[in-house]
């Protein structure tokens, strides 16, 4: 095996120097050891370093070569007492196990080249995991949104579709008018009485002035100087109104500004 | 309807929509009205691209449907107008998307065995919350293992329209035949 050329490749920096290449006794700074070992991602990926390092075909590598080195990094670590993952000590024991395998006589009825390789696994995995690198890094120079381009947007209406409307709750239209009847009260000074108020006549009324506006908020449909007579007729015209079928009593939410319209078939 | 009609609520809509629009939300659009054909919807659609060619702004076509983009040279300035840089994604979760985005559906298991390394559940977990990756079911066997694949997010957010425009996916993944060229070398002792 001829001396193999060194890649210069940037391992680690090392206060400001570019560590490039290892030395060949193996020795080296701990830290460096350790950034290193963590700029890997297993054993796998540590092992494709030591093969491109050496420009060699995956296919073609050599094991004991390998595994001597592989070995070599490994015990290092242990000396420097790094908590080395499962996985490196896994590997070590598999390129012990096909280094050993290499050394022993195939057998007579293994006819299968592939079967007698006993690397062959290892370099499948090599591949594979090769390929698998290569994508991620495909991937990663896919441009990406928010990092390479932008998506336009432009801000939707604020009510892009109107909420329907809910029916008013018998409660609140109660509730609505004893806040009128409470507010009448404060200005009872101004009443005047009145002598007759028909039903009859204030859901006429109230049908006239929906003719033209369509909807009305509930408070349009009386006057204060009508008095509490007053209200408690409006009220009950609007509510024969809506029993005919002839209104409809409407809010947009709970609590909030209650509008009388005609029902559109009415 | 009136075509220049069309590419205007087509304009709008688009605007309008977090989501890129698929021609099944273009047609929902027009719920209350006469809903224009698929036909129709690609031409106006085409012809909005049109009247879009010299501006900033562009009309794109990804996985779920059409969107507009800025114009790709303006992303340098908007970079700088970023509040945070944008994530830069470890290896580790690189070759893990990856994997699944070229092999998918495949367990933690499959992604481990190719790897040789284990795959921690911050990566899951960080490619699940980017919506990137989602669990489309489990393995029959035992354990049941959850089964992975990419979103249509995956895919509109890398500008993609579907995983066959996912770059030398023949070349970079194609699945490993049995390499006859193992036996050329083989003995090294």
């Amino acid at each position: 095996m001829s001396r193999p050329v060194e890649e210069k490749l940037a391992l680690a920096v090392i206060e400001g120097s570019v560590v490039s290449q290892l030395p060949d006794d193996l020795y080296i700074p701990p830290d460096a050891l350790k950034v290193i070992l963590e700029s890997f991602e297993g054993p796998l990926d540590f092992l494709l370093y030591l093969i491109r390092r050496q420009n060699l075909d995956i296919i073609g590598i050599n094991v004991a070569d390998i595994t001597r080195q592989y070995m070599a990094y490994i015990e290092l670590m242990e000396a420097m007492r790094f908590e080395l993952a499962a996985e490196y000590l896994l590997m070590a024991a598999t390129l012990a196990e096909i280094k050993s395998r290499a050394l022993l006589p195939t057998g007579p009825n293994d006819d299968d080249p592939d079967s007698q390789d006993p690397r062959a696994e290892l370099i499948r995995r090599l591949l594979e995991y090769e390929k698998v690198k290569a994508s991620a890094m495909l991937l990663d120079t896919l441009p990406r949104i928010d990092r390479d381009f932008f998506v336009a947007m432009g801000e939707p209406p604020v009510k892009s579709v109107p909420s329907s409307p809910t029916l008013v709750e018998m409660e609140e239209l109660v509730l609505a008018f004893s806040q009128l009847l409470d507010r009448v009260k404060l200005s009872s000074a101004h009443q005047i009485s009145w002598d007759s108020l028909s039903t009859r006549e204030r859901m006429s009324d109230i049908l006239l002035s929906l003719k033209d506006k369509n909807e009305l908020k509930l408070t349009e449909l009386f006057s204060h100087n009508e008095g509490r007579a007053g209200i408690v007729v409006a009220l009950l015209a609007i509510l024969e109104l809506v029993r005919e079928g002839l209104c409809v009593v409407i809010q947009a939410e709970p609590g909030s500004q209650i509008y009388v319209r005609r029902e559109p078939h009415a | 309807m009136p075509d220049l009609d069309l590419v205007r609520i087509l304009e709008g809509a688009l605007f309008a929509s977090r989501e890129p629009l698929s021609i099944q939300a273009m047609k929902k659009l027009f719920a209350h009205l006469k809903v224009p054909t698929e036909g129709m919807l690609r031409e106006a659609l085409e012809r909005l691209a049109f009247q879009y060619q010299d501006r900033m702004i562009t009309l794109v076509e990804v996985s779920g449907g059409w969107r507009f983009q800025v114009n790709d040279l303006i992303a340098p300035y908007l970079a700088n107008l970023q509040q945070e840089r944008p994530t830069r994604y470890s290896r580790a979760t690189l070759e893990t998307l990856a994997m699944i985005a070229y092999r998918q559906p495949l367990t933690r298991g499959d992604i481990e065995a190719i790897r040789g390394v284990s795959v921690s559940s911050q990566i899951i977990r960080t490619l699940t919350e980017r919506n990137w990756i989602i669990v489309i079911g489990h393995k029959e066997v035992p354990g049941r293992p959850a089964l992975f694949a990419t979103t249509t997010q995956f895919l509109n957010d890398f500008g993609l329209l579907s995983l066959e425009d996912l770059p030398g996916i023949d070349e970079s993944m194609s699945t490993f035949s049995e390499d006859s060229s193992l036996s050329r070398e083989a003995g090294d002792e």
